[in-house]
């Protein structure tokens, strides 16, 4: 956890270097809008990988394979990047890895009616060997590539608008994109029919089979969302932190899977549970550079996060209930 | 296609499951504008002959004929578009969704790939209108109380202008005076140019409402007739194959103490509100006390209460004098409780135990172990008698329980509960989903008991057996007693009141 996160936030540490120690260096505005930026660069994997998950959770499929198909994901990205020198073919490469995971997962679940959390464990651990493999066999020494510009590097002429804390809004498009999934999936489970198809088929499939829509195509449509989106969250992790390393998301696909419940199955919810989490996140790793955290007590508050979001999600989850059917494979003609 | 043709014919239609032939040759026909009930006792294969109507099995052999022209049924969504609707026993409704979502599902909407609800509501409101099917449509389907919910089920199939209407046991659910609401609605819908196929195995709801009754038996159509050539006793030998004393005897016996009090007893649903609301009664040695009401108005968690397996609020249970409230289920079982749960699945028996095993379930160290070692001979011996002695049909005692029919296993469950030699019995829906034959040998049993000298707790939601058995007859509304009622003055008009929540003040 400690080398990756050291790699991914070299911005973020430089930030916090020219600050001053202690908790008053904590508490300056500039330090605060730092680690708040960190805190949505953090987020976005969590965001899209979570968002996606919520969707085959509403259809009643749970996909513990999340952070498998995000390391498949974020090796695609970088190989593609290292070959081509185009982040965009990586993204793309990324989700087209996910589509793919996602087929493979529909089908054992769907079609093989196979058990929902241990073939997910099997996905996350094809993911992670798998990832590692092909990073040997085609890679071998890690080269650092370059991910996506900020949007207004180039956009915005030097001096022509006065942007105050730039690293607050100046994030690759991707991040944007990530953030308007949530009222895209929004809108897509509430108001069009295959979100009112996915919402019936989560609560009670064989009310949905008796009126002719097809579990199984909607299951496999979700399945399809959600892991085509852990592919891009794999992608954009990668793609951020300009390397692959081995088992870099270190369980951010189990974060994200907790993250839906602890967002109620809601896109916003879900939204809220990446961002507390990743505040958290860099905020703890802040208090490290600061000098506030040392030794023993910096490595227990790596937990933090962790511990604030299973606390939440104890809260949470004791007052909206999941979707009835989720982890259940549906028969036609099975009672229940 | 000639005008002879009938709405709809199902001929020769076969269907072989593993160890059973649940449809046998089967020939059924449905004329436009008439209501035609399906009889039968559980297995008897009108499940599975609607069913294979509604393209939810394929037959192995057989032909379905839509006015004259044969038609492949391979999905419910092509019995859709042939024009089949169908109204599950179980509602196939989605608890979260609303009224009006839970109408569109599956529909195209007109917005594609936009859902356009307001559409479906106005229309949802125009079919309401016409045939007194009051819903609210934005509502919640879990905010509905069950009648309610039945009528969603039909708007559904009504929207979706359905001509062949399949009901499955409508009539479980309701009320007696829902009952009556409904059969009106059945009538204008077969009227307006539909043909209906109820299914039901209450006899006088299918003499009211039927034009004309097919019965089946063991797969087989074991004969068709009309309400006007026939009677209940009549129906019921043909669905069971021998004549069924419909009434068991109640033989007249001396009352003694009380033997279970229920004094005040207040108890909360799993959701946390208050289930059961203050319910009191006393029943003495030789009385059995029917408690009707329509399912979900706290009955379960009365039994559960009672039995020592939910936490009560208030108020106090006392068994034979002993004072069992809020004790362990074992300890209440001490006292002289049985109790034949409602859910026999879940609370009555391990399906994949053996039946020996779910047998001595209750006898933890008593003579059936030794050092905490099973004895197996003397186990197999008792199991050996009680299954023949309560006619528990099983190949042997061995088999899983879950290999049982519902009868055999609620036939087991009162084997175990009675040779406990229990003061008080609990039972709680023990006839339902149970064929005629069981039931009659369960409520012979019951009134066996009675005559031993055994305080009966009857909790059914089934009028019938609830004014055949009890001496007294209280009905359970919102987790209170509505009143309570003897035998001779109990009629079915002044219960189902109560059932309703009408209290007799208004009458």
């Amino acid at each position: 956890m400690i080398a990756g996160l050291a790699i991914v936030d070299v911005a973020t540490v430089e930030v916090f270097a020219q600050a001053r120690s202690g908790w008053s260096g904590f508490f300056t505005l500039a330090t605060l809008v730092a680690t708040v930026a960190a805190a949505i660069r953090l987020a976005t994997p969590y965001l899209i990988a979570a968002v996606g998950e919520s969707v085959g959770q509403r259809s009643g499929v749970l996909n513990l394979g999340v952070d498998g198909v995000m390391l498949l994901g974020a090796f695609g990205a970088y190989y593609t990047t290292v070959e081509t020198g185009q982040p965009w073919y990586g993204l793309l490469v990324g989700l087209g890895i996910g589509m793919v995971m996602g087929l493979v997962y529909a089908f054992i679940t769907v079609t093989l009616h196979a058990e929902q959390g241990i073939s997910g464990i099997g996905i996350y651990l094809f993911g992670l060997g798998f990832s590692d493999l092909l990073f040997r066999q085609l890679v071998g020494t890690p080269r650092p590539i370059l991910g996506f510009d900020g949007i207004f590097d180039f956009t915005l002429p030097e001096g022509r608008l006065e942007i105050e804390y730039p690293d607050l809004y100046n994030h690759s498009l991707v991040i944007y994109l990530a953030f308007l999934l949530v009222p895209a999936v929004t809108l897509l489970v509430n108001r069009t029919t295959f979100g009112l198809n996915i919402r019936a088929v989560g609560e009670t499939p064989q009310a949905a089979d008796s009126l002719g829509v097809s579990v199984a195509r909607t299951r496999y449509g979700t399945i399809l969302i959600g892991n085509t989106l852990a592919g891009a969250a794999g992608a954009v992790l990668a793609l951020e932190k300009g390397i692959f390393i081995q088992n870099m998301t270190n369980g951010m696909g189990f974060i994200a899977v907790a993250l839906v419940y602890f967002g109620a199955w809601r896109p916003l919810g879900v939204l809220a549970g990446s961002l507390l989490f990743s505040l958290v996140t860099a905020a703890v790793l802040q208090w490290k550079t600061l000098g506030i955290l040392s030794g023993a007590a910096a490595q227990l508050t790596e937990m933090a996060p962790a511990a604030v979001t299973i606390i939440a999600l104890v809260v949470v989850t004791h007052r909206i209930g999941a979707p009835a059917a989720l982890t259940r494979p549906f028969r036609r003609g099975a009672e229940h | 296609m000639s005008l002879a043709a009938p709405l709809l014919e199902m001929r020769g239609i076969t269907k072989q499951f593993p160890g059973v032939l649940a449809n046998d040759a089967v020939d059924f026909n449905l004329e436009t504008g008439e209501v035609h009930t399906l009889l039968g006792e559980n297995g008897a294969g009108k499940s599975t002959l609607m069913k294979i109507l509604y393209g939810m099995y394929r037959p192995d052999a057989g032909e379905v004929l839509l006015r004259g022209e044969r038609v492949t049924i391979d999905s419910p969504s092509a019995a859709i578009e042939c024009g089949i609707g169908m109204i599950h026993q179980h509602f196939m409704l989605v608890p979260p969704l609303t009224v009006t979502e839970n109408v569109a599902l599956g529909l195209q909407s007109s917005r594609r790939p936009l859902t356009d609800l307001p559409t479906v509501a106005n229309r949802i409101r125009e079919l309401s209108e016409t045939y007194g099917l009051r819903v609210n449509p934005d509502t919640p389907i879990w905010q509905l109380a069950v009648g309610e919910r039945q009528r969603v089920e039909i708007l559904k199939a009504l929207y979706r202008e359905a001509t062949v209407l399949v009901m499955d046991e409508p009539t479980a659910v309701l009320t007696p005076q829902e009952v009556d609401e409904l059969i009106v609605v059945l009538r204008r819908m077969a009227a307006d140019g539909r043909g209906l196929v109820f299914i039901s195995h209450k006899l006088h709801e299918v003499m009211a409402v039927s034009d004309r009754i097919t019965v089946l038996r063991d797969g087989r159509v074991a004969g068709e007739t009309t309400p006007a050539t026939t009677d209940r006793s009549e129906l019921a030998r043909l669905m069971v194959g021998r004549p069924v004393q419909m009434v068991p005897d109640r033989p007249d016996v001396q009352l003694g103490e009380p033997l279970i009090e229920v004094g005040d007893l207040h108890v909360l649903s799993d959701r946390g509100d208050e289930a059961v609301a203050g319910m009191s009664f006393k029943v003495r040695a030789g009385e059995i006390l029917g408690l009707a009401g329509v399912s979900g108005n706290g009955q379960s968690e009365l039994a559960q209460a009672i039995a020592g397996l939910r936490p009560t609020q208030e108020g106090s249970v006392r068994i034979d004098g002993r004072d069992v409230t809020g004790e362990h289920p074992r300890r209440v079982r001490d006292a002289g409780l049985s109790y034949v749960p409602e859910e026999r699945m879940r609370d009555g028996v391990i399906g994949m135990f053996s039946v020996a095993e779910n047998l001595v379930l209750l006898n933890q160290g008593t003579e059936f172990s030794r050092r905490g070692f099973l004895r197996l001979g003397a186990i197999r011996e008792h199991c050996r008698d009680l299954v023949e002695r309560f006619a528990v049909k099983t190949p042997n005692i061995d088999v899983p329980t879950s290999n049982l029919s519902g009868g055999n296993i609620q036939k087991l469950i009162l084997a175990r509960e009675l040779s406990a030699e229990p003061k008080v019995i609990l039972a709680a829906q023990p006839t339902r989903g149970v064929d005629v034959g069981a039931a009659e040998y369960i409520h012979s049993r019951l009134v066996a008991q009675k005559s031993a000298g055994c305080a009966v707790v009857l909790i059914s939601e089934d009028l019938d057996e609830v004014l055949a058995l009890s001496d007294r007859i209280a009905v359970m509304y919102e987790g209170r007693m509505m009143g309570v009622l003897d035998r001779a003055e109990a009629t079915v008009e002044r219960l189902g009141l109560w059932m309703a929540g009408v209290a007799s003040g208004a009458a």
